[in-house]
């Protein structure tokens, strides 16, 4: 039985898995204890639960447990890298080097270092999302001390060449950074074999819950530090003070290990789900799937419907299906998303976009319901767009003087 | 953001969606806007020569949901009125009656130019004075 709504935006957040708030629910009310607390079995039970997730987290990535920093999500982790790292390594440099593409966390981070002095280069990616290396490699200067490149874009779900990222870094003696948030426990994700030297991700992508997270750093070849943005107990080795969040340590850590459990098996079934709906949406007069089809997250897919406007689509089949659109049509914000406008995408294409994100609660017959509904809006909007009305005249959209405001 | 009902009905029922023959010259055409802000209106009316009504009125519209209430409201409001009737038509009056939330008044501003545009096309055509309009873009 087809069950409405759909939930097609698993690249915002994810269901929490039931496994994993079973896990969850004893540490709220029985094991309540502060992990900090040493004296009383309160403390122990959830000094013990912590451990565990952290072994749980570690595992997924293939580091070792005393390289997790818990935080409360992605975006702190990020902070703590970026302005973590700018401090640390000061006496060595001051120049970051970034993309266009990355996460606002990131963009804004580096933003504020720059205040703070730092410099930092922002490279443009080709036009499938994917970093030129070249580029990459040709702005590292002496004074470099990082390279922050996301392992998978949130929008386009683009897979960077994270390997050969890495051993730039490496060659040049820079550290490397990576905002895995949307990569880690959707693909494999092992920081060994990748380089990584710290990775931010968060629970809430993969199954877990909202309000934890993970900065990975580093201890070995070379050992890595940053300086702690958050003061006060000295948690988390004296990186990132503050109570640790329990019942949400042990539900990421559930998370993690059903994600390395599943991954390989889940993958399939998502992709071939994902590839059904982008085909049958592509074969759509007009539309274009964004960013590089072969280096992607497996269930992610960004298409631009030509001619009609993203909201407005959405507002076809929002009742029903829930998904996500680069066009912001507001008087405070009216431009497109910065993502697909890196990749080269004029602005009516990028107005023109929806982002799919499915995940291992996606049925097919969702899939089913989905390609019809939005199949028969776009049609629709069509029907009733001056803009597909010219185009089928034959009329030069670029060519035409438009009353622009 | 949640749509009012009226917007979500004149998007799921617009109203007057269509083309008229642009080159007649009782056919006045507005089209405002631009594809890289995320909309485009395409206004027309279809003028009486004998009584100065306007008799049709028809719309198409790229754009958000809002946008497209707001030009299918437009064609309704337009049909019957006089020229000079239409040209009093005020975005305040399409906001209301659509229960418009601040981010989407220029939905609204957009509609309003689009039938000026639409009457001085008509009265150019007709070797009438252009109207001279104060500006309300707000974009």
């Amino acid at each position: 039985m087809l069950k409405l709504p759909i939930y097609l935006d698993n690249n915002a957040t994810t269901p929490v898995d039931a496994r994993v708030l079973d896990a969850m629910l004893p540490y709220f009310t029985k094991h309540f204890g502060n992990a900090a607390s040493r004296n009383h079995p309160f403390g122990w039970e959830a000094e013990e639960a912590v451990d565990y997730g952290r072994e749980q987290v570690a595992k997924l990535i293939g580091c070792d447990p005393k390289e997790i920093i818990f935080t409360s999500g992605a975006t702190e982790a990020d902070n703590l890298a970026l302005k973590g790292v700018f401090e640390m390594y000061a006496s060595k440099g001051n120049h970051i080097i970034t993309a266009t593409t990355e996460h606002k966390a990131v963009l804004d981070a580096c933003k504020h270092i720059e205040k703070l002095g730092g410099e930092v280069t922002y490279l443009d990616v080709q036009e499938d999302g994917l970093l030129d290396l070249t580029q990459l490699e040709a702005a590292i200067k002496p004074t470099t001390i990082l390279i922050a490149i996301m392992y998978a874009n949130n929008e386009i779900g683009v897979v960077q060449p994270v390997k050969e990222i890495s051993a730039i870094a490496k060659k040049h003696g820079v550290l490397f950074f990576t905002d895995g948030t949307q990569a880690v426990g959707k693909i494999p994700v092992d920081v060994l074999k990748d380089g990584i030297d710290l990775m931010a991700f968060s629970a809430h992508k993969m199954y877990g819950p909202k309000g934890v997270g993970a900065l990975y750093v580093r201890r070995k070849n070379p050992r890595v530090k940053v300086t702690a943005q958050i003061d006060g107990g000295g948690h988390e080795r004296g990186m990132r003070s503050g109570t640790l969040n329990v019942p949400g340590i042990v539900g990421f850590g559930k998370a993690c290990e059903i994600c390395r459990v599943e991954m390989e098996e889940e993958t399939k079934r998502i992709a071939a789900l994902r590839d059904k709906l982008e085909n049958a949406l592509a074969e759509l007069e007009e539309s274009y799937v964004n960013g590089n089809k072969e280096f992607r997250l497996p269930h992610v897919s960004n298409i631009s419907f030509k001619y009609v406007e993203g909201e407005g689509l959405m507002m076809g089949f929002n009742k029903n299906i829930a998904v996500s659109s680069g066009s912001a049509c507001t008087s405070a914000s009216l431009e497109p998303s910065y993502v697909l406008k890196a990749l080269g995408l004029g602005d009516d294409l990028a107005h023109s976009s929806l982002r799919f994100g499915l995940s291992r609660f996606t049925t097919e017959e969702e899939i089913d319901y989905t390609i019809n509904a939005v199949r028969e809006t776009v049609l629709k909007l069509r029907d009733m767009s001056p803009l597909w009305e010219m185009h089928k005249e034959g009329i030069d959209l670029n060519s035409v003087e438009w009353a622009h405001h | 953001m949640a749509y009012s009902d009226k917007v979500i009905d004149h998007y799921s029922n617009p109203k007057n969606v269509g083309t008229l023959d642009k080159s007649s010259k009782n056919v006045g055409t507005g089209l405002v806007g631009a594809p890289e802000c995320g909309d485009v209106m395409r206004l027309q009316i279809e003028v009486d020569d004998a009584t100065g009504i306007i008799k049709d009125a028809k719309f198409k519209t790229f754009g958000c949901g809002s946008a497209i209430a707001s030009s299918s409201l437009a064609t309704e409001w337009l049909k019957g009125k006089s020229v000079e009737d239409a040209s009093k038509i005020d975005n305040m009056d399409i906001v209301e009656e659509l229960n418009l939330p601040p981010v989407k008044i220029h939905c609204s501003v957009l509609a309003e130019d689009a039938i000026k545009a639409a009457i001085n096309d008509y009265r150019a055509k007709n070797g009438l004075e252009e109207m001279a309009f104060e500006e309300k873009g707000v974009h």
